[in-house]
């Protein structure tokens, strides 16, 4: 430590990290009136949120591949359409998909498609999806707001509580009990309550396990689904894909905080967080450098910022222990497949294949693919998640080119066998469940790239390689997120805020946490 | 020691390396467990002992204090990061008695830290602590060990304690100060080559040493010092003895006079170091400490309770008796959590937990104490004046070289 710092600070704020929350919270403080600086590892900004080149002349959205949480609001407020932000397409279609079985197209506002397969599930599809809807809609408040305490006598935190209770308190009765009953229930006996179609089921249960460490029969699955709804409320709308990948909404946000009188700093990597007279007092780079600041926020995962960039000499030890007890392992793997030509899935429609398509044939399937991950092995039939990007957005690839962006599940961050030896088995595996559905797929892939958990730890700095920087679920979520003590976007030290995924509400390209943080750092401030 | 075919409820309470010994002298076979051994309550009758304590010399088997072994680059911020105070002020081969505390700034245990050297450390605590040290550790260069059983442990304590330990044959051991330790090897008589620790510390607030040694010299050592001894009238004591002196001495003993804060279930009945009055161990200027930012924004309120002395009028020790502001019992402002009478001060003593404002030195109190008088129960009040601590602090527990008794 250096002796006690002379005159003003550099900023008023450093972010560490230009992930798209960084880039939020920082547009949003720079409005604020504040000096902000951002300090971005890699290259370029973004973080998850990135459009990257994998193979000559192919791009792809590296991490995310899909824009459906960010809310309009958000948009608005920091003038992203004006901004280079532009979507190639949107109201993406999702389609089932499964080796033997003629592709199902999932949309609540059109269940006459199910008709063939079951009446029964056609009939209650609209009614289970407008009842999700509205306690996803009850719930979606709490996502925006910075997470009251519990035990103190602030007005601002009962007002809090009452309008999260007014909220579910509005629900009404049948809707109300709906909640607390399948709050923590397992999303297989949900779905078993309502439909019979094991394609149908499948899609719908993909959606609850998707990013996190829980097959359709783990306690709470339906939670992460009630989560990603309400976000979707946020969002406004249904999927969509922006011109140039994820990578371009980062850009627009980056363009967004210039804008407000930001500054962003590029391929620098913070080494350790200041700290004088027990405040943040800013950064010191591996360059050595040193920048100092009234306010550390910090776009990085809770791991890695407690236990690498502060150091535990700074915390209490059952902070620590909380922090390190965090479940933050990914379960979630990507692969990007370059293609010279589109590929052709069995039965699908051309107007599908700009939608998503989802791999997961049933329930079983999905339940049987996560018992690997339980003991540490990879799925032998793993679920994915299916875009191609170029069939909207010709700019990601050369002519005539395409990409396959691929989510696949499970991949343990942690594999007994080891990622080295495993990593081309893994990726073989996946291309072989695709040709399956798209025969003569590997004839056309020119060059495939995989991310694993722990290349998604090591290439975009998340601890445990986890897309929500920490397990979602209902011990990790709302009061609780991160840990107690840091689940108001405020940390034990005094200066230090967090604004990353491993915050409440969470992963998922909302910005929702970073906004929130900008607002807890003014509040507090006023 | 326990046996891989009987679980470990099954097995008896282990025997410390002084047990047998023990036995041999223990005339009412009263004996007590304390963390997983066997250890005398009472040898002869509590006074005798109590009046050895303060007038001769008397051997305390502490081998059942937890000792854990911290070692390794990090092990001094280890310490600095665990314990209130500053260990970095620790010289060498000396000793500090220190406090932890959890993220609230709450009591977990207290216990003493022996400097060995720059980069090893002995903690002695009366409970187990393995969790919480372990746990601390996350992100430190440094191994924790315990090692209770590979060192047996023998207080000697007494006023003529030093003359007593010159005569088993430490020669120098008056240069000892309160709060050094030293090695000595022990007369070749007791085992060539062997070497044993001598610090001086103890928890009788009176002249005395603490003995550490390998369990393999433990009864050779027992028999020669109560050879030495003879003529200073030495006797073993128990803890019946023990806690009587503390308690004069003002220590505080934990699930006594606190609860761990680890133990502790219901919210409100732990304990801050400054509600103990051991805010002087506090450092908030060595640099982060677990609990530092709860107390320094507890030493910044005002205090709403303290651990306090009282000196109660008449002689029947008012054990566990509830506190009022007034005579008639009305309002409850504490209670006591230590009593005993003193016999070296001729004073009702006792430490108690009184809440503000009547913890200040000089309030008065009324204390309700039950009196058995041959099996009819009487209920007195009696007054109590809040008193500064310690009750009895003879300067020879200073001296050094210590005087002759």
């Amino acid at each position: 430590m250096a002796g006690a710092a002379v005159g003003a600070p550099d900023y008023d704020c450093i972010v560490i990290g230009g992930g798209h929350n960084g880039l939020v919270c920082a547009a949003y403080l720079a409005r604020s009136g504040r000096s902000v600086l951002v300090l971005e590892a890699a290259n370029q900004v973004g973080g998850a949120a990135v459009t990257r080149e994998f193979a000559p002349g192919f791009k792809v959205s590296a991490c995310a591949h899909l824009l459906h949480l960010m809310p309009g609001s958000m948009i608005r407020d920091l003038g992203l359409d004006s901004r280079g932000l532009q979507m190639a397409a949107t109201g993406m279609p999702t389609t089932a998909i499964a080796p033997d079985q003629s592709p199902l197209p999932i949309n609540p506002d059109n269940p006459a498609v199910l008709a063939g397969r079951s009446g029964a599930d056609a009939a209650a599809f609209p009614a289970y999806h407008a009842r999700l809807r509205r306690l996803a809609e009850a719930l979606h408040p709490v996502l925006d707001r910075v997470p009251p305490r519990l035990g103190t006598d602030s007005w601002q935190a009962r007002l809090s509580w009452l309008r999260i209770g007014w909220r579910i308190r509005r629900l009404g009765r049948r809707d109300m009990r709906e909640l607390l009953r399948i709050g923590g229930m397992c999303v297989q006996d949900l779905l078993d309550e309502h439909f019979e179609t094991p394609l149908l089921k499948g899609a719908l249960g993909f959606d609850a396990v998707l990013g996190t460490r829980a097959g359709p029969r783990s306690p709470g699955s339906v939670f992460p689904l009630l989560y990603r709804m309400a976000a979707e409320v946020q969002g406004g709308s249904a999927l969509a894909q922006p011109v140039g990948g994820l990578g371009a909404l980062s850009d627009a946000l980056a363009r967004a905080v210039l804008a407000a009188g930001g500054a962003i700093r590029t391929a620098t990597v913070v080494r350790r967080i200041l700290v004088q007279n027990d405040r943040a007092a800013g950064v010191v780079l591996e360059s050595g450098e040193q920048i100092s600041a009234a306010n550390v926020i910090s776009n990085a995962d809770p791991k890695t910022t407690f236990l690498q960039l502060l150091g535990v000499e700074y915390l209490d030890t059952g902070f620590v222990r909380r922090i390190a007890h965090l479940r933050a392992h990914g379960v979630t793997a990507k692969l990007h497949l370059a293609l010279n030509r589109l590929p052709q899935f069995t039965g699908l429609p051309h107007s599908a294949l700009i939608g998503r398509l989802l791999l997961a044939p049933s329930l079983d399937y999905i339940e049987r693919a996560f018992n690997h991950a339980k003991y540490r092995e990879f799925s032998s039939q793993p679920i994915i998640e299916i875009t191609v990007p170029t069939a909207s957005d010709a700019s990601l690839a050369p002519a005539g080119g395409h990409v396959l962006s691929a989510v696949v599940q499970y991949a343990p961050y942690e594999l007994a066998a080891g990622w080295q030896h495993e990593r081309a088995r893994f990726a073989d595996l996946i291309i072989d469940a695709l040709e399956r559905c798209a025969p003569g797929l590997r004839a056309s892939v020119e060059s495939a790239e995989l991310l694993t958990p722990p290349d998604i730890e090591r290439q975009f700095r998340i601890s445990g390689g986890h897309w929500h920087h920490a397990e979602l679920a209902l011990d990790q979520f709302f009061i609780v997120r991160p840990v107690p003590g840091a689940s108001q976007y405020r940390t034990p030290l005094g200066g230090l805020y967090l604004c990353g995924a491993g915050c409440h509400p969470g992963g998922g390209v909302m910005g929702i946490a970073g906004r929130n943080a900008a607002r807890a750092l003014i509040r507090e401030a006023a | 020691m326990l046996s891989e075919s009987e679980p470990h409820y099954r097995q008896p309470l282990l025997k410390t390396p002084f047990h047998e010994r023990a036995r041999a002298l223990s005339q009412v076979d009263s004996f007590i467990a304390w963390a997983g051994y066997t250890t005398v309550d009472v040898f002869t009758f509590v006074e005798q002992e109590y009046f050895a304590i303060r007038n001769a010399t008397t051997l305390y088997d502490l081998t059942p204090m937890v000792k854990y072994r911290i070692a390794g680059h990090d092990a001094l911020p280890y310490l600095n990061r665990l314990m209130t105070r500053d260990i970095g002020k620790l010289k060498h081969s000396r000793v500090a008695y220190s406090v932890w505390c959890n993220d609230d700034g709450h009591l977990i245990d207290d216990g003493t830290v022996f400097r060995l050297s720059d980069t090893e450390f002995r903690l002695c605590s009366g409970e187990r602590q393995l969790d919480w040290l372990l746990d601390s550790g996350l992100g430190f260069d440094v191994q924790i060990t315990e090692v209770t059983d590979e060192t047996a442990a023998l207080a000697v304590q007494g006023p003529t304690s030093c003359a007593v330990l010159t005569a088993f044959g430490l020669s120098g051991i008056a240069q000892l100060k309160p709060f050094e330790l030293a090695w000595f090897a022990l007369p070749p008589a007791l085992g060539a080559g062997s070497q044993i620790m001598v610090s001086r510390t103890g928890f009788t607030g009176d002249l005395g040493y603490e003995l550490w040694m390998r369990p393999e010299d433990a009864e050779s050592v027992w028999d020669a010092l109560m050879d030495a001894g003879r003529e200073c009238a030495i006797r073993p004591i128990g803890s019946r003895a023990l806690n009587m002196a503390r308690i004069e001495a003002g220590f505080v003993l934990p699930n006594v006079d606190f609860v761990s804060s680890e133990r502790s279930l219901r919210f409100g009945t732990e304990r801050t170091p400054i509600e103990l009055g051991l805010g002087w161990l506090v450092d908030f200027n060595k640099g982060h400490f677990t609990g530092r930012r709860a107390l320094f924004d507890e030493q910044r309120r005002a205090p709403r309770r303290r651990l306090v002395g009282l000196d109660i009028e008449g002689n029947k020790p008012a054990h566990n008796a509830l506190l009022y502001a007034d005579k008639a019992g009305k309002h409850q402002v504490g209670s006591v959590t230590s009593a005993t009478w003193s016999p070296t001060c001729k004073r009702n003593i006792a430490l108690a937990m009184v809440d503000a404002p009547h913890m200040r030195t000089g309030s008065t109190v009324w204390a309700e104490i039950y009196l058995n008088r041959e099996l009819v129960w009487e209920r007195r009040m009696a007054r109590a004046q809040v008193v500064e601590r310690p009750f009895f602090a003879p300067e020879r527990r200073r001296a050094s070289p210590p005087a002759d008794y």
